[in-house]
């Protein structure tokens, strides 16, 4: 028994750290194989900066396609997904509680099932097939229910209903309601629903594959098409720049995340 | 100036059948402070929200402010001053924000608005306040702000539902002292829900005693206290012993006037069970020879056990209908 | 009522959004998935047609292997983060959740970067005098792909789960002579059961249905999501396409509901 107790001890951390190398080295690499002259030969090639100059060169639309869909989607999201919230935290009735059930369909189903679906179903109407509109429809459907329920976590851990009723009883109407009391208090929620959907709709792949067509590429079908056709270099300098895209929006997540648990009110009994 | 409020037939029915409020006619006097009181689930509650205009009234019902009706007025349009148990202050909003709400909901002048949020902030004592935020404020300032934000739309209608209830006992009492009087300042007829007797009497011009939904009785402190309509009423404003006397059947009496002697010196003769010593007074449960229970109070404590003889006035005993 | 048709009126624009654009475009995938030569016999052909059985054969097994490994993985990390204080530790934390956001292809990559032709498996095993290790392109590949996206989500729920770990169970049990494996099997594990089955039901459903790393990896291999887009692309086989892909959501779909209702958690979104 006493033999075993170090090596029964040794296993978490090394495991630990394994899984930690497992995740963290791959990233690390495509991003130096993203500067550096030839990874074939190493790193002793040199650094350089001229693979993200291709990347610049050939997929630049990419990203700012990708830019337009996910502040696009972000914008829907917020007009139809912040007052969805709401909703969901409102009202306990079978028919929001079956809403918000068949509103996680899309997230729960293979991206590439609604993607065929709606290709299937709109692939007639050429302008809207052909337009990045078409792409931003998946991705709103996609990322809808992250923003409502962000919201809507925020808006039950209040006690909204008497906010409101005493809004109302200062004479304020529920559009006025609305902007005055609940959005203000559900601000939390928005911002941390605003940065899922951006990094979500950025980082869309499953869906978007199905729906883009050679004008409309976003980020990841760059990325999808780099790692098929090009050389190694390019698609790590790819994967760069899409990192530096959305690491700092990850990182802002985690320091919204952080703050919140700080600073959260408590619930009044 | 002040509103007069009537209700007609007013019930309420909720969605899965229960009857929390049986249909009542009420009259609201302009002015006056109209006290709500019952134990939870008499309907209390239901009652202020019909004439706050947060719930409706089963068909039929009709509520009248000043002859007008209101019944088909949501809250928004009812100008009704409302306090509420938990405060309900808007987070989002500091102190000052947080009483301007109505006014700049109104479309008053940000002059005019700011002139009002100070003459608020004096009434309630909050001078220095206004520009902190909600959770840096003690239990007692909360209820002053939601206090100042329902008064600082000069409403027609004042309701306040349980705004005590969530402070502890001392607080309490000095926020009723005060309430009372910026009640009396303000002459804006008001409605106030309470389970707390005491309260209840401090407050209420005239008091509303419920149960299971219906109105036992209405008047003032005196009234409910020493002439209850019912046996209900009796029994939950202030304490009451309930006696059976040879030759009379029941009586209701009140432990003050339950007059305590030398044994042998009253109508009969009993043994002190329990005295609890209160500073001004002690509380007394008597035990009558025939095993009955009697309440009784003394500016003297008197040592359990010990023999005592007990005066009766009939004068004094209550006589509810039912 | 007037409170209840406001509350409508709010939720009604995501309802049309859901209707126009899911509900119908699903309910359209229906009718195709039975519009081919076999009718409604289609939405049997996973089992009934070679091809695509053999897809299945694939694809269940090496999902269900990358979310039993990611589980088990996840869970003797997971306690171990929780439970451990060292500096860095909320730099170590973040990281790990960063593959959380990667699509599909980016995992794909980072997996031919590993064990790829020029991959880091390769270079190290040739330098050790051994022959070239790449097992990117084939199975093994995709399961270390999977394993790359599906470890993360397990950490971060199974530290969750441990946070609210009882020490004072352990102690006990401790106190009572157990060993410290007979204390993992006693009292930890039962204890992580419902995240346990929770975040393996989810890795399995997201194996089942990721398309982007197969896609970057190998169009070799036959998995459901691969086979689903050559019968759309390269064989215009509508009806199929259809089918395959509405039995892969609904099976993915019946694998979250049910473990939601064994873990009792709220939300099946991953």
């Amino acid at each position: 028994m006493r033999m075993k107790r170090p090596a029964f001890a040794l296993i978490a951390p090394v495991l630990t750290v394994l899984t930690c190398l497992f995740l963290i080295v791959p990233i690390g690499m495509s991003i130096l194989a993203g500067v550096t002259e030839n990874y074939f030969v190493g790193v002793r090639s040199g650094l350089t900066l001229r693979w993200v100059g291709e990347v610049w060169g050939l997929y630049r639309e990419t990203i700012f396609l990708s830019l337009q869909v996910a502040l696009a989607t972000l914008a829907v999201t917020l007009v139809v997904g912040v007052p969805l919230g709401y909703v969901l935290a409102r009202s306990d009735s079978r028919w929001v509680r079956a809403l918000e059930e068949a509103l996680v369909l899309p997230v729960a189903m293979p991206g590439l099932a609604t993607g065929l679906a709606l290709v299937l179903a709109f692939g007639t109407f050429r302008d809207f097939r052909a337009s990045w509109v078409f792409i931003l429809v998946g991705h709103v459907l996609f990322t809808l229910p992250f923003m409502a329920r962000s919201v809507a976590a925020v808006l039950s851990s209040i006690n909204l209903p008497v906010l409101e009723e005493a809004a109302a009883s200062l004479g304020a109407g529920f559009v006025q309601r609305f902007f005055t009391i609940v959005v203000p208090n559900a601000k939390g929620g928005v911002l941390a629903g605003a940065l899922m959907v951006v990094t979500l709709s950025m980082g869309e792949f499953n869906i978007t594959w199905m729906l883009h067509t050679p004008l409309t590429k976003t980020l990841p079908v760059g990325l999808a098409d780099s790692y098929a056709s090009m050389r190694l270099e390019i698609g790590s300098a790819y994967t760069l720049v899409f990192l530096l895209m959305i690491v700092p929006l990850l990182i802002a997540m985690q320091w919204l995340a952080a703050r919140g648990t700080r600073t959260l009110p408590s619930k009044r009994g | 100036m002040a509103t007069r409020i009537t209700l007609e037939r007013c019930a309420k029915t909720f969605p899965d059948g229960t009857r929390a409020l049986e249909p009542l006619d009420l009259a609201i006097e302009p002015g006056e402070c109209l006290v709500l009181l019952g134990p939870s689930g008499c309907g209390k509650t239901t009652l202020l929200r019909l004439i706050a205009g947060l719930a409706a009234p089963d068909e039929g019902g009709r509520i009248a402010f000043d002859g007008t009706d209101v019944t088909a007025r949501p809250i928004e349009a009812r100008r009704v001053g409302m306090v509420f148990q938990s405060y309900a202050l808007f987070p989002n909003m500091n102190v000052a924000q947080n009483i301007a709400y109505g006014l700049k909901i109104r479309g008053d002048a940000p002059a005019a608005t700011a002139a009002r949020v100070a003459e608020m902030l004096r009434l309630t004592q909050l001078e220095g306040f206004g520009e902190r935020r909600i959770d840096e404020l003690s239990g007692g300032q909360k209820q002053r702000v939601a206090l100042a934000r329902a008064v600082a739309i000069a409403p027609s209608v004042l309701l306040l539902d349980e705004p005590l209830t969530a402070l502890d006992a001392k607080l309490r009492e000095s926020l009723r002292i005060e309430l009372k009087r910026l009640l009396g300042a303000l002459k804006v007829t008001s409605v106030f829900v309470t389970h707390d007797q005491a309260e209840a009497m401090a407050l209420g011009d005239r008091i509303a005693v419920l149960s299971r939904g219906r109105i036992e009785q209405i008047g003032s402190a005196r009234d409910i206290y020493a002439r209850p309509a019912t046996r209900f009423v009796a029994e939950f404003v202030g304490q009451v012993s309930r006696l059976n006397l040879p030759g009379r059947g029941e009586v209701l009496v009140r432990p003050e006037h339950v007059e305590l002697g030398a044994p042998g010196t009253g109508s009969f003769d009993a043994t002190v069970a329990v005295c609890t010593f209160l500073g001004n007074l002690s509380a007394i449960e008597l035990c009558t020879d025939d095993g009955q229970t009697l309440l009784a109070e003394t500016r003297v404590p008197v040592a359990a056990g010990s023999r005592v003889g007990v005066t009766l006035d009939p004068a004094y005993f209550l006589e509810p209908r039912s | 009522m007037r409170a209840s048709r406001l509350l409508f009126l709010t939720a009604l624009p995501a309802l049309v959004i859901f209707i126009a654009f899911w509900l119908l475009p699903v309910s359209r995938l229906v009718l195709v998935g039975a519009s081919g030569k076999e009718g409604l016999a289609a939405y049997l052909s996973v089992v009934t047609n070679d091809i695509y059985r053999a897809s299945l054969v694939n694809t269940v097994p090496l999902s269900a292997a990358a979310a039993l490994v990611s589980v088990g993985v996840a869970a003797v990390v997971g306690v171990y983060l929780q439970r451990r204080e060292f500096r860095g530790k909320r730099v170590v934390v973040s990281l790990l959740t960063f593959p959380l956001a990667f699509p599909g292809v980016v995992v794909g990559f980072l997996v031919i970067l590993l064990a790829g032709r020029q991959g880091l498996i390769g270079q190290v095993s040739e330098q050790l005098g051994m022959e070239k290790v790449v097992f990117a392109y084939s199975l093994a590949g995709l399961f270390l792909g999977y394993l790359y996206f599906s470890i993360p989500r397990c950490v971060l729920t199974l530290m969750a789960a441990a946070e609210k770990l009882d020490p004072a169970l352990e102690e006990a049990a401790r106190s009572l002579g157990a060993s410290p494996w007979r204390v993992v099997i006693d009292v930890i594990v039962p204890a992580l059961g419902p995240a346990l089955v929770a975040s393996a039901a989810i890795c399995f459903a997201t194996g089942m249905g990721a398309f982007g790393t197969a896609f970057t990896l190998a169009s070799k291999i036959n998995v459901l999501p691969i086979t689903i887009y050559s019968e759309f692309t390269n064989y215009a086989n509508f009806a199929a396409a259809a089918s395959l892909s509405l039995v892969l959501g609904v099976l993915t779909w019946l694998i979250l509901m049910a473990a939601r209702s064994l873990s009792g958690q709220g939300s099946a979104a991953a």
